[in-house]
């Protein structure tokens, strides 16, 4: 039995008089890749920013390897060893593609003024260090030939590279996908999901991932959790998931699988 | 004839210094992270003042009479407009950055009115005067041009220290937060706390700016830090320039006072009866530089570039 890297227990977010998440509940295994599924405002994506601390529960416990993590700020959880990407890229844009995965890197010495002002050349050392790590990154990704290039201006489809290409450049033991796939040819999404197995294999980085592609979340995921309605549906295999009727339900609505019905019969 | 052209040299080279200084302490805060401050009088002010009190003459109407050196006179300025940044900057900073903008105004406004209305501390609007210069009693006669070399020291060490600033992984992360401060955070930078560093480095070197003015002038007095030429044009200055460029900042901060102080020659030659007018037509013609500015080149004169990297060029393994 693998060991719980993430339990979620109970959750629940409010916005208002809107109940986005509710009473949710699953956990992830250390080691895993983990779709989450489930139709448009599911509550997914509000799911993953209560995780990676973007926003606090309204209710409920998260708990990260054994300790209790709820309401922690974002930039302390990433220090925790939890690192999200973006379901719209957030790239850093007046930076090259280069200075973005430097960024990343955590307690780098030369982040503190003093040290940078005073301590030149070790900061040098550091930084030399860095990018060699970030070229490596690039390379990874093949975005080698873009590193001096703004984030701004390469296509959707490289900034997500690029954001998977953050999660790379830390020793993160969660990495949260949102959508990974949105707006990614085909050529490019098998690369992506290729990359995700080579560093679940390779690092051991767990996965969890958000995403519309079904055949990506088939090919990439086990288990599967369904949301729907603020709270999770069903969880299993991709297999068990997809045959729940409850699941195609959820996804057109009670009158969209009558129709369905009534197609087949 | 000499004299006096010389003498305006030095008069307009080192107020240009003190503004290239401005213009400096803001393009950390603005340039780098993107926090509007549009209440850059106040440190300014707060700068001039702490100079002249810890090293002004003694004075029985308000607080003073310490007889310190100018040069603690001017690191006393930069760390009392620092404290003054870091205090504001604890309360207002995690305002969103229009709501900071309106904050700042409210806190300059509030420091006006102290420094007008403190008269046991700032000797209110009769000012404080006997303001001593450097170097005065090595070099007498000189006052002046000794005054405009530590005036361009100052701008050398602030531009360097920005510029080392900018370059390392610390001005890596501003500008990260700057670009998008929900993934900076994502990624584990407490944009709090870089931004409140950000911004109590400029306000300090706001206040080395106003302590420069008040050695070089010798006197101050709460008129000194109108709104208008002690912010209004400094912010003109670094978009001139272009925002998150050092030299840039140097460069519009000159450009800019050539243009403010020569108008003001030039209204010297008008009749006595419509002066006032063209004093009101200055800031105009300023508003009117800067719409042109904004539309011909946003950037301003030298945009901003990613900065030089500080890695050496093989690699480490």
């Amino acid at each position: 039995m693998a060991d719980t890297l993430l339990d979620i227990v109970g959750v629940g977010r409010r916005f208002g008089g809107v109940t986005a998440v509710r009473d949710c509940s699953f956990r992830i295994e250390a080691g895993s890749v983990t779709g989450l599924i489930g139709p448009n405002g599911a509550g997914k994506t509000t799911l993953f920013n209560m995780v990676a601390g973007a926003l606090p529960p309204s209710s409920g416990r998260i708990v990260f390897l054994g300790e209790d993590v709820t309401g922690l700020p974002d930039h302390r959880l990433f220090h925790k060893g939890i690192v999200r990407t973006f379901q719209i890229p957030r790239e850093f844009s007046r930076m090259t593609c280069l200075e973005n995965l430097m960024l990343v890197p955590p307690r780098q010495g030369g982040e503190n003024l003093l040290r940078a002002w005073l301590r030149f050349g070790a900061v040098r050392d550091e930084e030399t260090g860095v990018r060699d790590r970030a070229l490596e990154v690039l390379d990874f990704l093949s975005l080698d030939h873009l590193k001096d290039q703004l984030a701004a201006e390469i296509s959707g489809g490289q900034k997500k590279l690029l954001e998977l290409g953050r999660a790379m450049m830390t020793d993160a033991k969660l990495v949260l996908l949102d959508e990974p796939g949105a707006g990614v040819n085909r050529t490019l999404l098998a690369k992506i999901a290729e990359m995700i197995r080579r560093l679940n294999r390779e690092r051991g980085y767990t996965f969890c991932i958000i995403e519309h592609d079904m055949g990506f979340i088939a090919e990439l995921c086990d288990p599967v959790v369904c949301m729907a309605e603020g709270s999770v549906l069903v969880q299993g295999h991709m297999d068990q998931v997809r045959a729940d009727p409850r699941v195609l339900e959820a996804y057109l609505g009670h009158s969209g699988t009558e129709m369905l019905d009534r197609g087949r019969t | 004839m000499e004299a006096v052209i010389l003498g305006y040299g030095v008069f307009f080279l080192t107020l240009g210094g003190v503004y290239a200084l401005l213009a400096l302490g803001l393009n950390v805060q603005w340039g780098y992270v993107g926090m509007l401050n549009v209440g850059i009088a106040a440190f300014f002010a707060v700068g001039a003042y702490a100079s002249a009190i810890l090293t002004g003459p003694a004075d029985p109407a308000h607080l003073g009479g310490f007889g310190l050196p100018v040069w603690l006179g001017m690191s006393g300025a930069a760390f009392f407009a620092a404290l003054l940044g870091l205090a504001i900057g604890l309360v207002t900073l995690r305002l969103r950055s229009d709501y900071l903008a309106i904050a700042s105004i409210g806190i300059a406004e509030i420091v006006r009115l102290v420094l007008k209305n403190e008269d046991w501390l700032t000797n209110g609007v009769r000012g404080i005067a006997g303001i001593p210069r450097p170097f005065e009693a090595l070099w007498p006669g000189n006052g002046g041009l000794a005054m405009l070399l530590v005036v361009w020291g100052l701008v050398f060490l602030a531009f360097l220290l920005n510029h080392r600033a900018h370059r390392s992984p610390w001005g890596r992360v501003l500008r990260g937060i700057r670009d998008n401060e929900p993934a900076a955070r994502a990624m584990g930078k407490n944009s709090l706390a870089f931004r409140l560093q950000a911004f109590v480095l400029g306000c300090a070197v706001m206040g080395l700016a106003g302590s420069a003015y008040a050695h070089f002038v010798g006197f101050i007095s709460p008129e000194a830090f109108d709104p208008v030429f002690a912010t209004f044009l400094v912010w003109v200055m670094l978009i001139a320039g272009g925002s998150g460029n050092n030299t840039g900042a140097i460069l519009g901060a000159l450009l800019i006072w050539g243009v403010w102080s020569g108008t003001e020659i030039l209204t010297g030659y008008l009749p006595a009866e419509v002066q006032t007018q063209a004093g009101a037509l200055r800031v105009l013609a300023i508003g009117v530089l800067l719409q042109a500015i904004l539309i011909l080149r946003p950037e301003g004169l030298l945009p901003e570039r990613p900065p030089r990297p500080v890695w050496r060029k093989e690699t480490s393994r």
